[in-house]
């Protein structure tokens, strides 16, 4: 890629991107060439992120992964292209709670329909309890789990979690954010990342 | 007498001999009633007083021949028939021969007779068979009336019917004794005879013939309860047991078992002969019984596990209603069998000193936390009896505060003493109220060991799913906070604070920190563990979390172990850096779950200092790791939520000398008087109790003026509900009103008519206060006309008859300055108030008395008090500087009025003065100088000085740097230069050079003193010369 699209590339996403300035954009889109590597660099094939890079990145939990990958996957192609890579980070690490409830909620509800489900919350949760030899019904401590859940969040009765719901209840209480699984990355990892990839040229000499 | 005697009183050395008796209040009271007794024997029995004892009562006394009126010198004039004296007194020896004789010498004794009493008891262990002759020996359990008069009418004595009286009567003494001391020790009982009366009751309706009862059969074995619940015969209830039972199980054979203080034993059961029983313990103690039962039967304990939770159903409802008597119980037992009464009286000493030592200090800090008062206070009312050593329990009210003060004493004793000493008040653990398994739980305890069960077997999402839910329980109830930790949950909170998951960290703090406000959870989170891991979490990167982390600290670290763990665990320090935060004005707009403002940090941070400055090595730590400048820069800040706990650190720590300056050096006053204005009760009552802390400093007291503090303290006066910081505004104000440009600017603002007015009805650590500040403003003429004038003088010589020493040093000192007033005096005269006063002067305590012995100056008057001169003499033996000093100045005022003087001089004032003279306090040398200079106007007191070596040390008082002390002591010398040895005394000592310095003073009445005794010198030395050349 010559520098002159590369130029324009990274004044385009700049200008769409509320958390990041020019010079961490241009930081990320060259990680984004760096990741994806020379080889899909060709005119007109799909140029993506697939999951197995996505992991690298980020050490999530293998359960989540692939919620995770949606999120930032918006057209839903399979692979995670420039602009969703920046928008993606832009949201991870400088995101506002009314970004991050959006997107959580959106990994969240699986099928989209603008509802987490009892039977949503159960798959989300069901690896989530240690299995215990005296429980008989194993499947029993998960059913419970998401009775409390929804004691807790569901806060219209209807047997499931609108985004109202889940709205009210992130604001009351921060920690139900990520709810279901983790699906934003820790604070840490976070801060490793942003050191290294923002990394200041400048510095590079001292 | 004799049983009492041999089976009470606390000896010190068991068996016969030179066993002494032992300083205890039991044996004090014993030893009463035996002299009542001997006392009222001559007018009540004149006949038998007259009876001539068998053997002669011989001790060793310490009375002198001279205090026998004559006649007695030697023996008594009174003798028996073959012409030997009844008394008879040679050496210390002393021989007593008859009740009427006896009688006498309690009458000569005087004030030594409990002395003599305890010598005379000591020395005849079996004082009825020297009296009555052996075949009266009482010692035996089984004599009784009946053998007595058997046996004394088949003697032929013509004493007879004198000696069976004074058997009867000696019996009837006997029976007394036994049970007055009997009332004395139910007090200490361990166990209960109700609680014992309950199970057996209980066992009763569950016993009977048939399989399924527990036992067959369980009986008393006498009919007769006392009035004091216990059936065992008085005797052998000394020994602690309450009541015998006969037991029989299905599988054993009847069991004799005794119930006692200690627990439940197997006796010697039943001896054959008339039913007595052998008391001697056969087995093991249980400490019930039945925990006795279960282990004697097989039967007992399988049929009961069957039928347990009904009986322990039932044996609940009784305790529950057992309850309050229990504890009331235990707090009486403290207060007077303490733990170990040596120890007890080493601790009160030791109080005592430091109280001394450390200001007379209000009771103003009575807030720890509003939450954990009413669970404390049993607790705290015991504590507070044992250092007062009074049995009462009914001043809760007012005593709470109080209870703080010997805290806060107490605690710096113990802590400078040694770190891990027993650990004081609050570190005595509350009763634990863990909850039965099979009682009536509420719904809630199940739901919450559901979720820590998920706590325990979940991954993060189920984790953070579980704390949060559990927030949703009301975790201010008690009921969910010891639900928590009786299904474990305190652990597993704990260790989650342990692992990496930060948000798992967060919910758990967040649940730690609500339910820490339970005093027991506090407990069991130190007992765990969990102060360490707090304190790490204070490095935490996330500001949130280490907000959490430092306010759980603050909830926890309510008493001095918990201080002590945050300290070794450099939890100081760190909290300490968390006040730095705030410096950082751009805030972050942002705020997610790990983030939070940098003020918040810092509130939190001062929030768990707060905490922790209740101990005084923390106070030094915080000083140390750099707290004050950080302190005194968030006390610039205006939120009334960083202030208080700012300004609530800076008052604990305020105690401390070092604080005092530093806190004149940051500039602390001007803030705390600026927040003075504020509008928060509870920042007004911080800041004022913190000036009240650094006021004791006059440049302080100036900055306050200076920066207009005293004008919002007056104001405050005026709103009296809030009590808390009444006192604290009323303590601020007394120390404030130590200076005198501060005491023309309160009555500017007419603070004295309102401190008049609060003379009343009002709490005792607001009216110490209150009178403190009256008596620093009475050293100014105005205002003690003010005073008078609203009717101040009557509320204040009413408080003359408290029983608060603070109150009463204040109250003695501000009487003392009206009573420079003329007018005043009459008044108090006129109220009784001049002998309240000198009554005052045998308080026990120093201060009271020092400051009672000031206005003693009432002339004539002071004679009208029966010893009261003797009384003042007399104090002059204290070795307490300021007590001397006060007596010091009361003679010289007393001393005035010659008849006074004739009679302190036949009460020994002059060797007495003299002993005081190597004193290097300046204020005593000024005073006994004055005092010694008085009382050269009588006689051959002049002399006197001389020969008792005053004079040379006085001379040595005109080096001292205090010139006050110079005019006195010149004085004193010009009077004694009356003499020529003095004279000669005080050539020898080169008081010549140090006179003619003085004469150059500008100090007219030194100049005068000092020339006159110059003057004497020289004469004398002119006439010897004089003398030797003729």
């Amino acid at each position: 890629m010559n520098r002159k699209k590369l130029q324009k590339l990274t004044d385009t996403l700049t200008k769409n991107c509320k958390h990041f300035n020019k010079f961490e954009v241009s930081c990320l889109i060259k990680l984004f060439y760096n990741l994806v590597g020379e080889a899909t660099e060709r005119p007109g094939a799909a140029i993506g992120l697939d999951r197995n890079h996505y992991y690298l990145l980020f050490c999530l939990p293998l359960s989540s992964s692939s919620l995770v990958f949606r999120g930032f996957d918006k057209d839903n192609d399979g692979s995670i292209n420039v602009t969703e890579w920046v928008n993606g980070l832009s949201l991870f690490l400088r995101g506002s709670l009314e970004e991050k409830m959006k997107y959580c909620f959106d990994v969240f509800d699986l099928n989209g329909d603008g509802f987490i489900s009892k039977e949503e919350m159960f798959h989300m949760l069901k690896n989530s309890l240690l299995k215990q030899p005296s429980e008989e019904d194993p499947d029993e401590g998960i059913k419970d789990l998401v009775e409390i859940t929804l004691k807790k969040m569901d806060y219209d009765h209807d047997g499931k979690l609108s985004f109202a719901d889940y709205e009210k209840a992130v604001r009351e209480e921060a920690l139900l954010l990520e709810a279901f699984g983790p699906c934003l990355p820790d604070p840490k990892s976070q801060m490793e990342f942003e050191a290294q990839v923002f990394k200041d040229p400048n510095d590079f000499h001292d | 007498m004799g049983v009492a005697l041999a089976r009470l009183a606390q000896w010190t050395a068991a068996g016969y001999g030179t066993g002494t008796l032992e300083i205890t209040p039991l044996n004090e009271v014993l030893l009463k009633e035996i002299i009542i007794f001997v006392e009222h024997f001559t007018n009540d029995h004149p006949q038998e007083a007259k009876c001539v004892f068998v053997e002669p009562l011989e001790w060793k006394t310490n009375l002198e021949p001279s205090a026998f009126e004559s006649g007695y010198i030697v023996s008594s004039e009174e003798v028996d028939k073959n012409g030997e004296p009844l008394l008879f007194l040679s050496g210390p020896q002393i021989k007593v021969r008859s009740f009427g004789q006896l009688s006498q010498l309690v009458f000569i004794a005087k004030d030594a007779k409990l002395k003599e009493t305890q010598a005379c008891i000591e020395a005849n262990r079996d004082p009825v068979v020297k009296i009555l002759g052996s075949e009266y020996n009482t010692m035996t359990e089984d004599s009784n009336v009946l053998n007595i008069l058997h046996k004394i009418s088949n003697g032929d004595d013509p004493d007879n019917e004198k000696k069976m009286k004074i058997a009867i009567l000696l019996k009837q003494l006997d029976l007394h004794l036994l049970n007055h001391t009997l009332r004395h020790i139910s007090l200490q009982i361990h166990l209960n005879p109700v609680p014992v009366k309950k199970d057996i009751e209980l066992l009763k309706s569950f016993s009977g013939k048939g399989d399924q009862t527990f036992l067959e059969s369980i009986e008393y074995t006498s009919d007769y309860e006392f009035s004091n619940g216990c059936r065992a015969p008085p005797w052998r209830q000394i020994h602690g047991e309450m009541c015998y039972i006969l037991v029989k199980p299905h599988d054993v054979d009847t069991l004799c078992v005794t119930c006692s203080t200690d627990g439940v034993f197997l006796n010697g059961g039943k001896t054959d002969d008339e039913g007595e029983i052998d008391y001697e313990r056969k087995g093991e103690v249980y400490k019930d019984l039945v925990t006795f039962l279960k282990d004697k039967s097989a039967k007992f304990s399988e049929n009961m596990s069957k039928q347990e939770n009904k009986f322990s159903e039932e044996q609940q409802k009784n305790q529950t209603d057992e309850v309050p008597k229990k504890e009331e119980t235990y707090a009486d037992q403290k207060a007077i069998s303490g733990t170990d009464k040596s120890n007890l009286e080493k601790t009160q000493t030791n109080f005592g000193k430091t109280q001394m030592t450390r200001r007379l200090e209000p009771s103003l800090n009575w807030r720890t936390t509003v939450d954990s008062k009413d669970r404390k206070t049993p607790v705290k009312e015991s504590q507070e009896e044992k250092h007062g050593g009074k049995p009462e329990k009914s001043r809760a009210s007012v005593s709470h505060g109080r209870a703080q003060l010997f805290r806060k004493s107490v605690d710096k004793v113990e802590e400078i003493a040694s770190e891990s000493s027993t650990e004081s008040e609050e570190d005595e653990e509350p009763p634990d109220h863990r909850q039965e398994a099979n009682a009536d739980l509420p719904s809630e305890y199940w739901q919450i060991q559901k979720l820590v069960k998920y706590l325990k077997g979940g991954n993060q999402t189920a984790t953070v799913i579980a704390l949060c839910s559990m927030r949703d329980f009301n975790l201010a109830q008690e009921t969910c906070q010891l639900a928590i930790r009786d299904v474990g949950g305190l652990e597993v909170l704990i260790n989650l604070l342990d692992t990496d998951e930060v948000k798992c960290k967060i919910g758990s703090l967040k649940i730690l920190k609500e339910i820490s406000h339970n005093p027991q959870i506090r407990r069991n989170i130190v007992d765990l563990g969990g102060l360490p891991i707090m304190v790490n979490i204070l490095d935490s990167p996330y500001k949130s979390l280490k907000c959490l982390a430092a306010e759980t600290i603050a909830h926890v670290a309510k008493f001095k172990r918990a201080h002590r763990v945050v300290r070794q665990h450099g939890g100081i320090t760190k909290l300490v850096s968390l006040l730095d935060c705030a410096q950082n004005s751009v805030e972050p707009v942002q705020s997610s779950l790990y983030e939070t403002r940098d003020v918040e940090v810092a509130r939190c941070g001062a929030l768990a200092l707060w905490s922790c400055s209740k101990s005084y090595s923390n106070k030094e730590a915080i000083r140390k790791a750099g707290g004050i400048p950080l302190l005194a820069r968030l006390l610039k800040t205006s939120h009334e939520d960083m202030l208080i706990p700012v300004v609530g650190t800076l008052q604990e720590c305020a105690s401390e000398e070092n604080y005092r300056a530093a806190i004149k050096a940051e500039r602390i006053i001007e803030n705390l008087v600026k927040n003075l204005n504020s509008e928060n009760e509870q920042l007004q009552e911080h800041c004022a109790m913190a000036i009240y802390q650094c006021a004791e400093d006059e440049e302080t007291r100036d900055l306050v003026r200076l920066h207009g503090g005293l004008k919002p303290l007056a104001s405050l006066l005026n709103n009296t509900d809030n009590k808390e910081r009444l006192a604290a505004v009323t303590g601020a104000i007394w120390k404030c009103s130590i200076s005198k440009e501060n005491v023309t600017k309160f009555r500017e603002y007419k603070a004295i008519e309102t401190l008049v007015g609060l003379l009343t009805d009002q709490p005792e650590e607001v009216l110490v206060n209150v009178v403190g500040a009256l008596g620093e403003c009475c050293q100014d003429h105005e205002n003690r006309v003010i005073v008078r004038r609203c009717g101040g003088i009557q509320p204040l010589v009413n408080l003359l008859v408290g029983i608060n020493q603070a109150l009463l040093v204040n109250v003695t000192k501000a009487v003392g300055a009206c009573a420079v007033e003329p007018e005043s005096m009459v008044i108090i005269d006129r109220l009784d108030g001049v002998r309240l006063l000198w009554s005052l002067l045998k308080n026990p305590h120093p201060d009271v008395k020092a400051s009672a012995a000031w206005p003693c100056d009432a002339g004539e008057m002071v004679r009208s008090f029966v010893g009261g001169l003797e009384l003042v003499v007399n104090l002059l033996k204290s070795d307490n500087k300021e007590v001397l000093s006060s007596v010091c100045a009361a003679i010289t005022n007393i001393a005035k009025d010659q008849e006074n003087l004739a009679v302190i001089t036949d009460h020994g004032v002059v060797p007495l003065l003299s002993k005081l003279a190597n004193t290097n306090n300046d204020k005593l040398r000024r005073h006994l100088a004055e005092a010694i200079s008085r009382c050269c106007m009588w006689g051959r007191n002049r002399v006197a000085f001389g020969e008792h070596k005053a004079v040379a040390p006085l001379v040595r008082y005109l080096k001292s740097s205090d010139t006050s002390v110079h005019r006195a002591t010149a004085q004193a010398l010009y009077q004694l230069s009356e003499d020529p040895d003095n004279c000669i005394t005080m050539h020898e000592n080169g008081a010549v050079k140090l006179l003619l310095d003085m004469v150059g003073s500008p100090d007219q009445e030194l100049q005068e003193a000092a020339a006159g005794c110059i003057s004497n010198i020289r004469r004398l030395a002119l006439a010897t010369e004089k003398a030797r050349y003729n």
